[in-house]
């Protein structure tokens, strides 16, 4: 019944836009095994997007349309899912991507003078990607590694015992690139 | 067909695998991110350089438990005393390898006799830092799966249920609410659909025992329950997992796995008529998904927000069916209990609160990492003795348990024993066994707007006093922080507490109060230095 509400996207779109149609973007593919193993089913809604963020690093209007078309799920159903969740992003992320850790145990050692350290020098609030598409600032409820706090994630990979002079130091590299090799 | 006699001879076979000497190498979260896997393979090196691989074996197992030491690495030989290895870098494989024959180790020594070893007692984590996280045959070596067999072929599922009764488990998540009674009553209802939920969405900030579970011994989890399933006569599991534990999710569908190819999961499993599946669905970060009817929504791929209870989820759950929804830890708890009976468990503990608990320790203490200690144990033994005080000489000022919805416990009380009751009776609970150390420079009224700012942002806004009062407190705890609040702001924050606390719809809201009323408890001096006039 709700297979009217999603148009398909525009076609002007292709020219400026580097998703091409659908039917041609290989990653569809992939997001088309991953309902077909859901059998479609609606409630594995979180598992696609989860999967189609995966495929293409963010929920772009036209994949939310596709994901709802495809399990027969109001749009409005599927935006309300996307925006609950932390998780789940609307916007492209940047090229780095630096997590603080705002646990309990990470702030108590002090993951607040991290945080502003990383503010200062990207200029970015936390949730906020440079206009340059360089760094994405993020912050996590906590990581579980309170072992080793405080705890920082820079591109995926988990840094204990960090300071504000080793995250700046990082930070800095990712900024200006060219000044790593000096 | 997997039955006893063929479990018994996968043990045998692991067992003779065992070489005299091995190197246990911790592969667990927190360890992993100090380099343990390039730990692993220089010791897997420097063992074959030696020519020892005959003799000794390098193995990756769960958490050892000191984390903040990672990465750890144990030696077991026949007939000595265990050494461990502490802070271990690459570089010191080599000569960890040649102590093996007379020479010193230079990596550094850890104290296996301290009392943050010795005062453990392990039931949850007794396989945890010793098997093997990735291979079942592992954990089949270690009595696993001994009890689902015995539960399917020798007992009634009443039989399982009155068991799990009278060893007195009660919800290790946090509300403590007796698992017998749950199971019973999800078992007594009438339907042909029932599901079984394990919570493994541990959102409490500075509480990682479940992810140190599932990444240590997933099987476990899936062994308590296939048990809780044939119980209640569930056909279907779901463990609901956060996503920022990518390491956990990818163990538990390894174990998944390994159990349906082994017959342990699946259809007519030990050749009985009981058929149990278990899927993951993995969480999307919102921490009142750990909340069990937001947990609900979630799987059912809707927007995590709460329902009123009644009606409670053992009578209308997972879609409209009737649902036992344990945490990770209850779950890890129950193979044990069938294993050694209900009177070995109850005899452990407290009078209301029996057997162990896993505490992740953390903040500023010197030991960092988990403990797992029966109930009872007063904090002054956590705190001092097993976790070695606040580091540099400082003095511990409060320890905060229960996360979010939890309180503050001031050093002067460290007397009390840890069990359910006592630490309610101190504003605090038990929650999920996060357990915070603050030492003087923490500033409790920093402390609590940090929960409140945490409660605020995690409120799903479906009730109004939860969505709006959290952030009235925040704002209010803001202003008496930069010292701009008067006595009639401490006052309405009192009040508003208050309504928050009793109005609220779910465990989020009802809760969120916790940090501020504790801390004005026991550390109002430090609100009253504030106020302004």
């Amino acid at each position: 019944m709700y297979t009217n509400a999603v148009q398909p996207p525009p076609k002007q779109r292709n020219d400026s836009s580097k998703q091409t149609h659908p039917s041609g973007d290989q990653r569809f593919k992939i997001l088309d095994a991953t309902l077909k193993r859901h059998q479609y089913q609606q409630d594995a809604l979180i598992e696609v997007l989860h999967k189609a963020q995966d495929l293409f690093g963010y929920l772009e209007n036209d994949v939310l349309l596709y994901v709802a078309h495809s399990l027969k799920l109001p749009p409005s159903r599927v935006y309300g899912v996307v925006t609950f969740y932390h998780l789940f992003t609307l916007a492209p992320k940047g090229l780095h991507r630096c997590v603080v850790c705002t646990g309990t145990a990470c702030y108590v050692k002090g993951s607040p003078a991290l945080l502003s350290a990383v503010e200062q020098l990207s200029h970015l609030h936390p949730g906020k990607t440079s206009p340059d598409g360089q760094l994405s600032l993020m912050t996590a409820r906590c990581l579980g590694a309170c072992g080793i706090a405080p705890a920082v994630v820079f591109d995926g990979t988990v840094c204990g015992h960090q300071t504000p002079e080793l995250v700046g130091d990082r930070i800095q590299a990712w900024l200006h690139p060219t000044a790593e090799v000096t | 067909m997997m039955d006893l006699a063929e479990l018994e001879a996968i043990a045998q076979q692991e067992h003779q695998r065992e070489t005299d000497t091995q190197i246990r190498c911790c592969v667990a979260a927190g360890c992993l991110s100090s380099n343990a896997l390039a730990v692993k393979a220089g010791l897997e090196q420097a063992v074959s350089e030696a020519g020892l691989s005959e003799q000794v074996q390098v193995r990756g197992v769960g958490c050892m438990r000191l984390c903040c030491q990672g990465p750890l690495v144990q030696i077991d030989r026949s007939q000595k005393d265990a050494v461990l290895y502490e802070a271990v870098k690459p570089d010191d494989t080599a000569s960890i390898v040649a102590s093996l024959k007379g020479d010193t180790a230079s990596a550094q020594r850890g104290d296996l006799s301290h009392p943050f070893f010795a005062g453990q007692r392990s039931i949850v984590l007794e396989n945890s830092g010793k098997i093997d996280p990735e291979r079942i045959e592992a954990y089949i070596a270690a009595s696993g799966y001994q009890a689902l067999y015995h539960a399917l072929r020798e007992l009634r599922p009443s039989e399982v249920v009155d068991t799990i009764t009278r060893s007195g488990l009660r919800g290790r998540g946090g509300a403590g609410y007796p698992t017998g009674v749950k199971w019973a009553t999800v078992a007594k209802s009438k339907s042909d659909c029932k599901f079984v939920i394990c919570n493994a969405d541990e959102g409490d900030p500075g509480a990682f025992m479940d992810r140190s579970v599932l990444e240590s011994d997933p099987h476990r989890v899936l062994e308590g329950m296939a048990i809780a399933a044939y119980a209640i006569g569930a056909q279907q599991g779901y463990i609901y997992v956060r996503a920022e534990y990518p390491l956990a999710i990818q163990r538990l569908e390894l174990a998944i796995r390994q159990a349906q190819r082994m017959g342990l999961l699946g259809s007519q499993i030990f050749d009985s008529p009981f058929d149990f599946r278990i899927d993951i669905r993995i969480g999307a970060g919102a921490y009142v998904c750990g909340e069990e009817t937001a947990l609900m929504a979630s799987i059912e791929g809707k927007r995590g927000t709460p329902s009123p209870r009644p009606p409670y989820p053992d009578e209308r759950g997972l879609w409209g069916c009737p649902t036992l929804i344990n945490n990770v830890e209850t779950f890890a708890n129950i193979a044990p209990i069938i294993r050694n009976g209900a009177d070995w468990f109850a005899s452990i503990g407290t009078e209301k609160s029996k057997g162990t608990k896993v505490f992740a320790l953390a903040g500023k203490i010197v030991n960092t990492g988990l403990i797992e200690v029966p109930m009872g144990t007063s904090l002054r033994q956590i705190v001092e003795a097993m976790g070695g005080s606040v580091p540099d000489g400082g003095e511990a000022k409060a320890v905060q348990t229960g996360g979010p919805s939890g309180g503050c416990i001031p050093a002067s009380e460290f007397d009390t024993p840890v069990d359910y009751e006592s630490l309610t009776a101190l504003g605090s609970m038990m929650g999920s066994g996060g357990m915070i150390v603050m030492d003087q420079k923490t500033n409790m009224v920093d402390v609590a707007r940090y929960f409140m700012e945490f409660c605020m942002d995690e409120s799903c806004g479906k009730c109004i006093p939860c969505r709006a009062g959290t952030v009235q407190l925040y704002q209010l705890l803001s202003k008496i922080r930069e010292g701009q609040a008067s006595q009639g702001d401490l006052a309405l924050m009192e009040e508003l507490c208050d309504v928050v606390k009793y109005t609220s719809l779910c465990g989020l809201g009802q809760s969120a109060p916790n940090p501020v009323l504790s801390t004005l408890k026991y550390f109002r001096q430090e609100y009253l230095a504030l106020l302004s006039e």
